[in-house]
């Protein structure tokens, strides 16, 4: 039973020469991936002309994974180097799977800007409260009072609102899931890859080793408590929604909207094909 | 199969079968699958792959019924399920 007759259904875009992969035993990242990958085989979209772009950080090895155009860029910046690959190359379908500390912390600006601009990315975040790479240091994630390496008395400090930062930067598409919710968060990026326009979707993964470690938080036990304190609620407005291992998590879709994207707008603007768009 | 009030086609009603495969060498035995299995198909091992890590292993071969959950859950990529050869006897 234990002998495997053919290969794993995501073997085909998976580099198999590199798995194990290096996240730790218990990750929720490789869920996270997983679901990014079973995603992206399902929906259809054209494989060769879809380009993976990470960041620095565990959830910044995932580039590394994927057997398609891949792309693992410097620190904070997987969204400026996605943005100029759909702007060279508009026909490219470029997902960013990166995480929190990548994003939102050294790469906050670019994250706010390219959803400003409206560009055609879909942007994964995985967010697992800490910086797990480097040693589960307090990152722009972590939960109030929580320990970490750097806050071994708890966190002072406030966490930011995933959802309603991308919400209030213009981003067209907002979902928030755990790694726990594999199927609502498949078809959520299957969605989002096939949708235009600035599209987010938080994942919500426990950290074992930095995080889970120093708050007595056991993987298993990480994921009962997204099991039990999660509710669904889709179209919530961003600004309520909670994100505390004791009131509750809200998960659902958020946002869904329409606006011209970058490449519509600067097609239109500064490249009139008639004289009608020039007017 | 447990209902609470029995449908009236349930014996009408083909329910599929699935066989789990496991990838031992690249499992590092989280326990996620054992865990999440809706159906307990399957328990942690005793014996060691190449890494030291318990993988899973099958206990209730006949009750899988190919839901892909432990496919979908696994971080490692490193258990999936097969749809279950038509001749095999009806569950």
């Amino acid at each position: 039973m234990t002998i495997s007759p053919s290969k794993h259904p995501l073997d085909p875009i998976l580099r198999t020469e590199r798995i194990p992969h290096i996240w730790c035993p218990g990750c929720g990242i490789g869920t996270a991936f997983s679901s990014c990958l079973i995603a992206l085989q399902s929906s259809g979209i054209d494989l060769d002309k879809t380009a993976v772009v990470s960041g620095i950080g565990c959830s910044g090895r995932g580039a590394g994974y994927v057997k398609l155009d891949s792309y693992h860029t410097t620190h904070g910046r997987a969204i400026p180097f996605a943005t100029g690959m759909k702007l060279a190359n508009p026909d490219l379908n470029v997902i960013v799977f990166s995480g929190d500390g990548d994003l939102f912390a050294i790469g906050g600006n670019h994250f706010l800007h390219a959803a400003r601009r409206n560009m055609d990315l879909t942007v994964i975040c995985v967010n697992n409260f800490n910086y797990g790479m480097t040693g589960g240091q307090a990152a722009a994630t972590t939960p109030n009072l929580a320990k970490t390496t750097t806050t071994t008395r708890g966190n002072p400090e406030s966490p930011f609102n995933l959802p309603l930062l991308a919400y209030a930067s213009g981003a067209t598409y907002i979902a928030r899931w755990t790694m726990l919710h594999t199927r609502d968060l498949t078809q959520s990026i299957s969605e989002a890859i096939q949708r235009r326009g600035f599209s987010f979707i938080e994942v919500l993964a426990p950290c074992p080793t930095g995080y889970g470690r120093r708050n007595k938080q056991k993987p298993i036990e990480a994921l009962k408590i997204f099991q039990e304190r999660s509710v669904v609620k889709n179209g919530a407005n961003p600004g309520e929604v909670l994100l505390d291992f004791k009131l509750g998590i809200t998960l659902g879709k958020f946002i869904d909207s329409e606006r011209p994207t970058f490449t519509e707008s600067y097609d239109k603007i500064c490249r009139p094909q008639t004289a009608a768009d020039s007017a | 199969m447990k209902f609470w009030r029995v449908p009236l086609d349930s014996e009408e009603i083909l329910v599929s079968k699935g066989i789990v495969y496991i990838i031992d060498d690249r499992c590092k035995g989280c326990g996620y699958c054992i865990e999440y299995c809706p159906r307990d198909v399957l328990e942690m091992s005793s014996r060691f792959n190449s890494k030291g890590y318990h993988p899973p292993s099958v206990k209730q071969p006949d009750l899988c019924v190919n839901c892909h959950y432990c496919e979908a859950i696994c971080p490692d990529f490193a258990i999936y399920s097969l749809e279950a050869p038509a001749n095999a006897p009806a569950a």
